[in-house]
C-alpha cells in the first residue's frame, strides 16, 4: 500500500503535523486486554453494582423498570439497524426510514398529536427545545415551568434558558398539584409557554386542561411532559388542546441503563410543521411510483440552514426510537392498556398498604395518581434506604434534596414488574426499619 | 416488493406480548382516576409477535449497514463495531441500574465513568472530561455555553462572535447561534486550510471563540494549527476543536498539545459505539483548566486508591453551567467506549490512527487518476475528498449520480456535497477496519463508474438500479407532506 501511495516510510504521512505536537511516546492508557479477560474484567466491575435484577427497585422519577419483551432486544440488535448511519441515502436505508415513519405514527397515536419528530436526546432536552421553540414563535422572553415538573428536567431547561438569554419562572405546587391560582397570576403577555407534567413528578394528575387554558388565555403555548406508559390509560394531551407534548421514551422497551441512552419524544400541532426541531421522515414515491420513505422538511436543519436552523440537533436516538416502535407494536392496543392498568392497580395497592404502616402517611385523599406516589416517613428516608438495601430493596427517592420542605418524604414507584409478594416484602421491610 | 406498514397488518384482537394477571385487589380505573381522565380509544396496531418479528426483520433487510459492507461515509467514521461492546452493555450489572440508586450501590458504574473520563482526557491531552452530552452537536452546544460563561465571568460579556471556517459542519454555526452568538465565517485558502490572514481580520475584541475541525473537513491537517491557536488566544478568544475527525489523531497527536481549549469527541464514531441508524451518540467534552469550572454537574470523582477507592458524583461546582442531560449521559455507550479502549490500549490506539491514515491515502492515490482530488493530490489524513467536477462538466454526471451508482456495486456511498467549499464533493473515509482487499473492490467500482461516466453516462445518472426503491421524489415528500399513518389514506393501502 505504501508503494501505491508513493512513500517509503509511514512517517511521511505525518508530515503535515507539526513535529512539536507529534507524540513521542505512547498514551498513558491501561494495557490492552484480550476479549476473554476483558469480559471478566467488565463482569467484575458490574459485580460491584447492586443491579435491579437481583434487587427490588421502587425508584422511578423519570426512569422506569418496565417489562421488556424479548423480541425487542432480538430485533433491535440486528446489525442492519445497529450499525447503520443516519439514513441520508434513502435507497439503501428504507428499513430504518420506514421504522422511523412508524415511530412517528405511533407517537402521534399515543399522544393524539398531529406531528412527531424522529426523536430527541431525552425528555429534559426535549422540554428545553420546546421552550426555545416557544420563545422564538411567540417572541416572548419567559418560560414558566411548574415546580411539579421533574426537577432533573427543570435543571436542564434552566441551563438552556440561561445560555440563550431567556428567563425560567417556576410556578409552585399545592397539595402535590400545580397551584393553578398562582399559575394564573404568573402567566402574562411575557410568557412564551407554560411547561407542566402529566402525571406530575409526584405521580399525581395535574389539571392540564386548565393549565393549557391559562397558557392560551395569555397567548402562550402549552407544553406537557408525559409518561408514555400512562397513555395506555390516560386521556392523551392532544385531547386537551396542548401545543407540544414531550416525554421520556425509555419506558418503551429500553433498559434503565443507569440513565442513558434515553429517548426524548416530541410531538406537536400541525401548524408548527416548519418550526419544530429535529429530523422527520415522510412518505413519497420512487421513479416507478413505488412507496418509499425519506427524511423531509430538511431546510429546517443545521446541515442546510446552518446558523438559521430551528435547532442544532443532528444525531438523535434512532435505535432507542426503534426499540420504542417495536415495544408499541408488540404490546399493541390491548397490551399497553394492560400494562397501564397493572401499574395503576399495583401502585394503588402499594400506597394503601404502605400508608397503613404506623408513622407513614400516603397521598392526600383527593389526589389521583398513576404509578408513583409520595409517602412521608418518620426519620430520614435516605437512611431508611441504606437499611432497606441490606434486604436487597432499593427504596423510593428521598425528596429532601429537591424540595427541602419534604425532607421526610419519598417518591415511590410501582410498575407491573412488582408482584404482590414483592410489594408486601417492601412494606414489611419498611415497617421493620421504621420500628428499629 | 415493499413492506406494508405495521398498521396495515393489524387485526382486531390480535396481540403480541403476554402480561401477568393482576395479583392485587383491583379497583376500577374510573374510580381511581375519574372518567374524564381516561382515554376513549388507543389507536395502536393489534399484531401477533410473529407479525412483529417478520415485519422488523423485513425492514432490517432493507437497510445497509457496516455489518453488511463498506460504509465509507466521510466525517462519520463508520468503522466496525466490535460485538463484545454489545455484550458489555447488556451485562445486567450495567443495563439494570437506576440512575438514582444510592452511590454505594453503583460503585462499578461510577468506576467506568471515572476511568473513561480519565482515558479521554489523556487521549486528547486536556485536563477534564464530561460524558454528559448526547451527541457531537450537544457537545458543541455545551462548549458554547461554557465559553459564554467563561467570558461573562471575566467581565467580557461583549464577546458575542464565534468565528467558523466556511468548510465547517453545519452543527458548528447552529450550536453557536443557539447560544446567541453571531457567526462570522472565514474562508479557506488555496490549500484547503484556514487562511491565516482572513483569520487575523476576523479576530477582534468581540470574538468569543474560533471553532475548528482538525483534521479539517477536507481531510487535511491544519498545519498552521500552532499559529492559529496562538492568534486566537492573543485576541482573547478560545479555540474549540470539533473532534468528529479524532480517529486520524489517535495516539499520534493531541488537540490539547496544539493549543485547543475545548473539544468534543464522538464516542459513536471514534470509539466504535454503534451509530444505531442515527443515534444514540455520546459527545463527550474535554477542557483545559480555563473552562474546567464551567463543566456541567455532576462529574464523577474518586477518592482513595486500590481496593479502598471510592467514587462519587460531584455536584458542588459553583461555576458549573448546570445540567444538560436528565442524568449522566449515555452510560451504556460509555460502557461500550470503555470496552473498546480497554481492548486496544495505547499501542492499539496508535495503530487505529495509523491504519486510518494509510487506508485513506491508499484510496486517494489509487483514484487520483480518475477523479479530481480537492486542493490537489496531497497527503490527506483519515479521509479524502474527491470532486466529480470533471465528470459533471464533461459528461453531465454529478456526485449524487456517482453515489447512487455505487449502491449497485454493493457499497454505501461516500458523503456527498460536503464540505460545501468543494464542488461536487465525494468525501471518502474508509476507516482502519477495512482490509486492502475490500478497499481494492471499492476502488475497482469507482474506476468502473469513472469509465461509465465517459462511455455510458446514462447508466450512472439513472442509478441505483438494484436497490429496493429507486430515487425518491423528494419534492413530492415536501409538497404532499405525509408524516404519519392515517387510516384510510389511499396511498398507504
Amino acid at each position: 500500500m505504501m508503494a501505491a501511495i508513493g512513500i517509503q516510510d509511514f512517517q511521511e504521512l505525518l508530515a503535515p503535523i507539526p513535529a512539536s505536537v507529534q507524540l513521542k511516546e505512547g498514551l498513558a492508557l491501561p494495557p490492552a486486554l484480550d476479549e476473554y479477560n476483558l469480559v471478566r474484567h467488565l463482569q467484575a466491575l458490574a459485580g460491584k453494582n447492586d443491579d435491579l435484577e437481583a434487587n427490588l427497585c421502587f425508584l422511578g422519577a423519570g426512569i422506569y423498570d418496565h417489562f421488556r419483551p424479548t423480541v425487542i432486544g432480538a430485533l433491535q440488535s440486528r446489525g442492519e439497524f445497529l450499525t447503520a448511519y443516519t439514513p441520508y441515502q434513502p435507497e439503501v436505508s428504507q428499513g430504518m426510514l420506514q421504522a422511523i415513519y412508524e415511530y412517528q405514527s405511533l407517537i402521534c397515536a399515543l399522544t393524539a398529536m398531529d406531528l412527531s419528530n424522529a426523536s430527541m436526546y431525552d425528555a429534559a432536552t426535549g422540554l428545553a427545545e420546546a421552550g426555545l421553540m416557544a420563545t422564538s414563535l411567540t417572541d416572548r422572553p419567559e418560560i414558566v415551568c411548574s415546580s411539579a415538573v421533574n426537577p432533573h428536567y427543570r435543571e436542564v431547561i434552566r441551563t438552556y434558558a440561561e445560555s440563550t438569554g431567556y428567563r425560567l419562572v417556576e410556578a409552585p405546587f399545592h397539595g402535590l398539584e400545580t397551584d393553578l391560582d398562582v399559575l394564573r397570576s404568573i402567566v402574562s403577555d411575557r410568557t412564551a409557554c407554560v411547561i407542566a407534567q402529566q402525571p406530575n413528578f409526584f405521580g399525581a394528575l395535574d389539571d392540564i386542561r386548565e393549565i393549557t387554558e391559562i397558557a392560551h388565555r395569555s397567548g402562550a403555548l402549552s407544553v406537557i411532559s408525559t409518561d408514555p406508559i400512562s397513555l395506555g390509560l390516560l386521556n392523551p394531551p392532544g385531547n386537551y388542546d396542548v401545543d407540544i407534548v414531550v416525554g421520556e421514551g425509555q419506558s418503551l422497551g429500553s433498559p434503565m441503563g443507569f440513565g442513558g441512552p434515553l429517548l426524548g419524544f416530541f410531538a406537536c400541532k400541525q401548524r408548527f410543521v416548519r418550526s419544530f426541531p429535529g429530523r422527520i421522515v415522510g412518505a413519497t414515491v420512487d421513479q416507478q411510483g413505488r412507496r418509499g420513505y425519506t427524511m423531509t422538511l430538511r431546510t429546517r436543519e443545521q446541515d442546510i440552514r446552518r446558523e438559521k436552523a430551528t435547532s442544532n440537533i443532528c444525531t438523535n436516538q434512532a435505535l432507542i426510537a426503534l426499540a420504542a416502535t417495536i415495544y408499541m407494536c408488540e404490546l399493541g392496543k390491548n397490551g399497553l392498556h394492560g400494562v397501564a392498568e397493572l401499574c395503576l392497580q399495583k401502585a394503588h395497592y402499594s400506597e394503601r398498604i404502605l400508608s397503613a404502616i404506623p408513622g407513614v402517611t400516603g397521598m392526600p385523599a383527593a389526589s389521583k395518581f398513576f404509578k408513583e406516589f409520595v409517602i412521608t416517613v418518620p426519620g430520614d428516608p435516605a437512611e431508611l434506604n441504606r437499611r432497606l438495601l441490606k434486604d436487597k430493596i432499593v427504596g423510593g427517592l428521598p425528596l429532601g434534596p429537591y424540595y427541602p420542605e419534604m425532607a421526610n418524604s419519598m417518591l415511590v414507584c410501582v410498575t407491573e414488574t412488582k408482584s404482590r409478594a414483592d410489594i408486601d416484602r417492601f412494606a414489611a421491610s419498611l415497617a421493620e426499619q421504621i420500628r428499629a | 416488493m415493499s413492506e406494508p406498514l405495521i398498521f396495515e397488518k393489524s387485526r382486531t384482537g390480535r396481540k403480541g406480548a403476554s402480561l401477568p394477571e393482576c395479583d392485587v385487589p383491583a379497583v376500577a380505573a374510573v374510580e381511581l382516576l375519574g372518567a374524564d381522565n381516561i382515554r376513549k380509544s388507543l389507536p395502536l396496531p393489534e399484531v401477533s409477535e410473529l407479525d412483529v418479528v417478520r415485519h422488523f426483520t423485513h425492514l432490517s433487510q432493507r437497510n445497509y449497514s457496516i455489518d453488511g459492507g463498506l460504509y465509507p461515509l466521510g466525517s462519520c467514521t463508520m468503522k466496525y463495531n466490535p460485538k463484545v461492546n454489545e455484550k458489555a452493555a447488556s451485562i445486567p450489572g450495567f443495563a439494570s441500574l437506576h440512575p438514582l440508586q444510592p452511590v454505594e450501590s453503583v460503585q462499578g458504574a461510577l468506576a467506568i465513568l471515572y476511568e473513561l473520563q480519565a482515558m479521554l482526557t489523556e487521549i486528547c491531552g486536556m485536563k477534564m472530561t464530561t460524558l454528559q452530552p448526547s451527541a457531537g452537536a450537544h457537545g458543541e452546544l455545551l462548549a458554547m455555553m461554557m465559553v459564554k460563561a467563561y467570558h461573562a465571568d471575566r467581565g467580557e460579556s461583549h464577546r458575542n462572535i464565534v468565528v467558523i471556517p466556511d468548510a465547517a459542519h453545519g452543527t458548528n454555526p447552529a450550536s453557536a447561534a443557539r447560544c446567541n452568538f453571531k457567526v462570522k465565517g472565514v474562508p479557506s485558502n488555496s490549500r484547503g486550510l484556514t487562511d491565516l490572514d482572513a483569520l487575523d481580520q476576523a479576530l477582534d475584541q468581540n470574538v468569543a471563540a474560533f471553532m475548528l475541525t482538525n483534521p479539517n473537513t477536507v481531510g487535511l491537517f491544519e498545519s498552521d494549527i500552532l499559529q492559529i491557536c496562538e492568534r486566537v488566544h492573543r485576541s482573547g478568544g478560545l479555540v474549540y476543536c470539533d473532534g468528529a475527525n479524532m480517529n486520524a489523531m489517535l495516539g499520534i497527536t493531541r488537540p490539547g498539545d496544539m493549543g485547543f481549549d475545548v473539544m468534543h469527541f464522538n464516542l459513536h464514531k471514534t470509539f466504535s459505539t454503534p451509530h444505531g441508524g442515527g443515534g444514540p451518540g455520546c459527545g463527550a467534552v474535554s477542557v483545559q483548566d480555563a473552562l474546567a469550572p464551567y463543566l456541567p454537574v455532576p462529574l464523577v470523582v474518586k477518592s482513595g486508591g486500590g481496593d479502598s477507592a471510592r467514587y462519587d458524583f460531584d455536584f458542588d461546582r459553583p461555576k458549573s453551567i448546570g445540567k444538560i442531560h436528565s442524568f449522566y449521559g449515555a452510560f451504556l455507550l460509555a460502557v461500550r467506549a470503555y470496552t473498546y479502549i480497554r481492548s486496544n490500549g495505547a499501542e492499539g490506539m496508535r495503530e487505529i490512527g495509523e491504519n486510518a491514515l494509510l487506508n485513506a491515502n491508499y484510496v486517494r492515490a489509487r483514484l487520483a487518476d480518475y477523479f479530481d482530488v480537492a486542493y490537489g493530490n496531497r497527503t490527506c489524513m483519515h479521509e479524502v475528498v474527491l470532486s466529480a467536477q470533471k465528470q459533471k462538466q464533461k459528461n453531465g454526471v454529478r456526485a449524487l449520480d456517482i453515489s447512487k451508482r455505487l449502491m449497485d456495486f454493493g457499497f454505501h456511498p461516500p458523503t456527498n456535497y460536503f464540505p460545501l467549499i468543494v464542488p461536487e464533493a465525494l468525501m471518502i473515509e474508509p476507516t482502519e477496519t477495512e482490509s486492502k482487499q475490500t478497499l481494492d473492490e471499492f476502488i475497482a467500482a469507482m474506476i468502473q463508474i469513472a469509465e461509465e461516466c465517459e462511455n455510458d453516462p446514462d447508466v450512472v445518472k439513472s442509478a441505483p438500479h438494484n436497490t429496493v426503491v429507486s430515487r425518491l421524489d423528494e419534492t413530492m415528500a415536501v409538497k404532499n407532506l405525509d408524516l404519519r399513518y392515517e387510516p384510510g389514506r389511499s396511498d398507504s393501502e
